[in-house]
């Protein structure tokens, strides 16, 4: 889910399904409908004008749904910090459950963080 | 066609309302108009040129509202840069819609932020900020807090 | 519902062990679905499709979801930190901004940047037309319905990111481009591992060339197929492979030769059939030209300094442009002798290639449309955010999953056709 992003984030995510990193093989596959979503992945600076469909995605995700923050954009907004469009970051408006800092991250770096969650998540029953 | 025809030709058809030609370079040319030439110049160099429209951009002054048109006269590499300057407080200027489609979008972004009117425009609402932007506020304004 | 920030004790620390990875194959019982990756379905979209029936009879369409306010936030930047910022415009063509931006500053100051720094600028340019294309060409495949396509123009973009990490430290957004050069210099020591990646990758080219031009379930799909004239490409102003596609021999690179563009051999590619196919023909023969450039800057590189130190920026105007992957950037840079610009101009290509939609996709059918308005690249989730309204009852009728799905059911219809020799 881009809030308002360079899409490179979100172009590495889709690269998690290539052949190389085949994300797959941990049981985690792309679906079509925030309906079916067990965890959301959040990219960009949060522009105000994505704001109202942004909370509205969340409003619809059956709970317990993960949000995940990938990239320095959804992390802290990086170099969009308090920009005019984007005045406030992601967690202000989501409440985020794992941040993935990078610009963007490596796919190894988002398997890793991703399966870290997923232990946490099992931890906890 | 070639640059010195080009820069004849503008010469010829703004008349009057030629302010300045700098030729700043081997591929660009910055020519400064009045805007009520800007139409006539706009339609030779995108109708009878077949110049390549590439942007608009404007840039607040103390005084007014600068609008450069650019041109790229692709066979020869060229820029053709028209500036227009609007004073404030009254800032509008003709559309070149009518002239040319491409103008659609760029218009309706100066407009949003910068507080251009064009006027015959014929959709000039926000292309790029959300719809319920604070009125008046333009986001490339100096003069504004 | 607002969350709140995490302190630093309590954000999660990534650490990354091949013991990790190994023990999450463990964890597959548990299938995590994740998505969507193109977000917005629901209302309002980018693309609103109007349809009379089958046939698309208008279209809305609305940007603004991606705007940070860049040419504003330029202001308060100084010119070296503005290289980073414009490269984060779009990831996909990151370094075409800092490439235009730093021609613009190049023009602004009447000078040229030292030769070295030339060829290495123009290499970086190339390398990422590479990745650029057979990103799309993944994405036009999955929209076709050839998700093999997609996974393998995917796969074989991994090798030129592979390059670009080796020399640059990332897979994308570079930071190679400077005000006044280059970044950091390139090490002559990894061109063989360089020249050999790329030339391995020529084979590849050779099976999407074949793969597209040669299949005729692709042409018949594709040809004629949201096409765009001569005349539609100076209306709207399209500019790169749109308009190469159109027959308009049209290229930043040669009309206005910056960098090594000059200095070594190569080719504007078109097509006369302004369609889908015309432009994915376009894209597929770039991919060659674009090789065939950095092998020979690769070989021509002269030793030398990469950077003219440039220490202030004068008043003036600059304006620099580059053909990036999907037409020309343009930047104008307006300074007051200041330390930040006082008027950043950007234009993507996609500014004008999208609006063409409006003539390319009406009167065409609504399983095409998913094509057509991916066939001027623009970024990848624009042509994800799509519905279509039935004109008559103004009830949206499908959405973007639901046009994708069309799209691939068209080309399987043709496809069985062709199997039974009746294409």
């Amino acid at each position: 889910m881009s809030t308002g992003s360079c899409n490179n984030c979100d172009i590495e995510i889709l690269d998690l399904l290539t052949p190389r990193f085949d994300v797959e093989r941990f049981g985690i596959i792309l679906v079509g409908s925030i309906r079916h979503a067990d965890a959301i992945l959040v990219t960009g600076a949060l522009n105000l004008k994505t704001i109202p469909r942004i909370k509205n995605i969340y409003e619809q995700a059956p709970k317990p749904c993960v949000v995940i923050a990938i990239g320095a954009c959804a992390c802290g907004q990086g170099i969009f910090a308090k920009g005019p469009n984007t005045p406030d970051p992601v967690d202000s408006v989501l409440p985020v459950d794992a941040y993935i800092p990078g610009c963007p991250p490596k796919p190894e770096a988002m398997i890793a963080a991703i399966v870290k969650l997923i232990e946490k998540l099992k931890g906890k029953g | 066609m070639e640059k010195t025809q080009i820069i004849e030709n503008i010469k010829v058809r703004s008349g009057g309302g030629l302010v300045e030609i700098n030729d700043r370079s081997l591929r660009r040319i910055y020519v400064t108009i009045k805007k009520e030439a800007l139409p006539k110049i706009a339609r030779y160099l995108f109708n009878d040129v077949k110049a390549r429209f590439v942007t608009a951009s404007g840039v607040d002054t103390r005084t007014g509202v600068e609008i450069l048109y650019h041109f790229s006269i692709d066979k020869i590499g060229l820029m053709v840069s028209l500036r227009v300057i609007l004073e404030k407080p009254g800032l509008e200027i003709e559309s070149l819609t009518s002239i040319m489609k491409c103008a659609e979008w760029i218009e309706r972004e100066i407009h949003e932020m910068l507080g251009v009117d064009f006027k015959g425009h014929p959709n000039l609402k926000h292309l790029l900020l959300k719809d319920d932007w604070p009125e008046g506020n333009y986001p490339l304004r100096r003069d504004q807090q | 519902m607002a969350g709140g920030e995490l302190s630093s004790e309590e954000r999660p620390t990534i650490v990354i062990s091949p013991q990790l990875i190994a023990e999450s194959y463990i964890m597959s019982d548990k299938i995590i679905p994740i998505g969507p990756y193109h977000p917005l379905q629901e209302e309002p979209e980018f693309f609103r499709l109007r349809v009379d029936g089958e046939v698309v009879t208008d279209i809305d369409i609305e940007i603004g979801y991606n705007h940070r306010a860049i040419e504003k936030i330029s202001e308060s930047k100084s010119y070296d930190q503005v290289t980073f910022l414009v490269e984060r415009i779009c990831g996909i063509c990151s370094t075409s901004h800092p490439f235009a931006y730093t021609n613009a500053i190049d023009d602004l100051l009447g000078v040229e940047v030292p030769e070295r720094a030339l060829y290495i600028r123009t290499i970086i340019g190339e390398l990422e037309r590479l990745h650029s294309h057979l990103l799309w060409l993944g994405l036009a495949g999955h929209f076709l319905g050839y998700n093999t396509v997609w996974m393998w123009a995917w796969r074989y973009r991994e090798p030129v990111l592979d390059i670009f990490e080796r020399i640059t430290g990332n897979r994308q957004h570079y930071a190679m481009f400077k005000p006044g050069g280059i970044r950091r210099d390139l090490d002559e020591a990894d061109f063989p591992w360089i020249k050999k990646t790329l030339k391995s990758l020529i084979p590849k080219f050779d099976m999407f060339k074949g793969a597209v031009i040669d299949d005729p379930v692709i042409r018949a799909r594709t040809e004629g197929v949201g096409v765009l004239t001569k005349q539609d490409v100076h209306d709207y102003a399209c500019v790169g492979p749109t308009a190469r596609a159109s027959g308009v021999a049209m290229d930043v690179r040669k009309d206005d030769p910056y960098a090594a563009y000059g200095k070594v051999e190569w080719k504007v590619i078109t097509q006369q059939g302004g369609g889908v196919f015309a432009k994915a023909v376009v894209r597929i023969l770039e991919l060659y030209e674009s090789t065939n450039i950095i092998l020979q800057c690769l070989d021509k590189m002269p030793k030398g300094p990469i950077d003219l130190n440039i220490k202030d920026m004068p008043a003036g105007e600059g304006i620099g442009r580059h053909e990036a992957p999907r037409g020309e950037v343009f930047h104008y840079v307006m300074s007051d002798g200041g330390n930040s610009p006082a008027r950043h101009k950007v234009r993507a290509p996609s500014y004008m290639n999208i609006a063409s939609n409006k003539k390319a996709v009406i009167g065409e059918t609504i399983s095409d449309a998913t094509i057509i308005l991916a066939a001027v690249d623009p970024c990848y989730c624009c042509t994800e955010r799509m519905a279509v309204v039935d004109y008559k009852t103004g009830k949206k009728v499908f959405d973007g999953q639901d046009l994708i799905r069309l799209s691939q059911e068209k080309t399987e219809k043709l496809r069985q056709r062709s199997r039974i020799g009746r294409l």
